[in-house]
């Protein structure tokens, strides 16, 4: 991560300041401004002036920062993807980061999102080593996630039915724990059958047993 | 795909400089060896070996497209 910073000096601290920002070529809500010496203006400003010291650094913006990390890692993957913030799932906790690939797309999902899943996971390492408070990464790929909720919600449904039908429980393929999730949220008001998960990561699955009356 | 691991596992340390990748080229395979600062070591393994898998996991991808098969190993 760069983390530029610079010291300036000039007549007063706005102009100090000033000096800074242009330097390092970012607005003033982008900078964090530490005054080191406010300095004087001295006698009618020129007999005994001080000149005002100030240190200006890049505040770190984990949503441009993120941005460059997937960036850079898509580069030297040799990958042609673009990443792009959702603005409207973007906040002070979170970002979202939608990847887009004419071709390679698939691969940047993976097998049942493995390997969105990873870029999700290293690029949140990344980032908040460098944050005082967690903060949020989360990676789509042209709506994988929701496509893949959605068939995740309907196995559910599936998978329930045949446990009702055959009077045994049903057990699904080894899943994350946010599949996982998604599958027991959609049964939970399910009076039919009950769901759990048993097994040891990453081969945890969801079990589906009808509910005995 | 020696740069990729080496670009990950720079990002992840506190030790940057420490970070050395060696590539070993198989008949088949291309064996990449990542080490790193002894005190980085659990940076890059991760709770259960959850970050050097998610590695693994992208270098696989990246592989995939080339046709090569990647092995990383922590030393």
């Amino acid at each position: 991560m760069d983390n530029t910073s610079i010291v300036k000096k000039a007549k007063t601290v706005d102009e100090a300041v000033e000096k800074a920002l242009k330097e390092l070529g970012i607005t003033k809500e982008k900078a964090e401004i530490k005054v080191i010496d406010e300095g004087n203006r001295g006698l009618l400003g020129l007999i005994g002036g001080k000149d005002a010291v100030v240190e200006v650094s890049k505040k770190f913006n984990p949503i441009e920062e993120g941005k460059k990390f997937l960036e850079k890692l898509f580069t030297k993957a040799n990958l042609d993807v673009e990443v792009e913030v959702v603005e409207e799932k973007t906040d002070d906790e979170q970002v979202l980061y939608n990847l887009k690939s004419p071709k390679e797309l698939g691969l940047v999902i993976g097998h049942r999102g493995e390997t969105l899943d990873a870029l999700q996971y290293i690029s949140s390492i990344v980032i908040n080593k460098e944050m005082m408070e967690y903060y949020r990464i989360l990676l789509d790929a042209e709506g994988y996630r929701d496509r893949r909720k959605e068939t995740l919600e309907r196995l559910a449904r599936k998978m329930a039915d045949r446990a009702v039908q055959k009077g045994r429980k049903v057990v699904l393929e080894p899943m994350p724990p946010h599949e996982r999730r998604i599958i027991h949220m959609e049964l939970k008001d399910n009076s039919r059958v009950k769901s759990y998960s048993e097994g040891k990561e990453p081969f945890r699955k969801v079990m589906i047993e009808p509910i005995k009356e | 795909m020696k740069e990729l691991v080496e670009f990950i596992a720079k990002s992840i340390v506190d030790e940057p400089e420490a970070v050395h990748v060696n590539q070993v080229e198989g008949e088949k395979s291309i064996i990449l060896e990542l080490s790193v600062a002894d005190n980085d070591m659990g940076k890059v393994i991760g709770k259960r070996g959850r970050i050097a898998n998610a590695i693994r996991t992208v270098v696989k991808a990246a592989a995939t497209k080339e046709g090569k098969k990647v092995i990383v190993d922590i030393q």
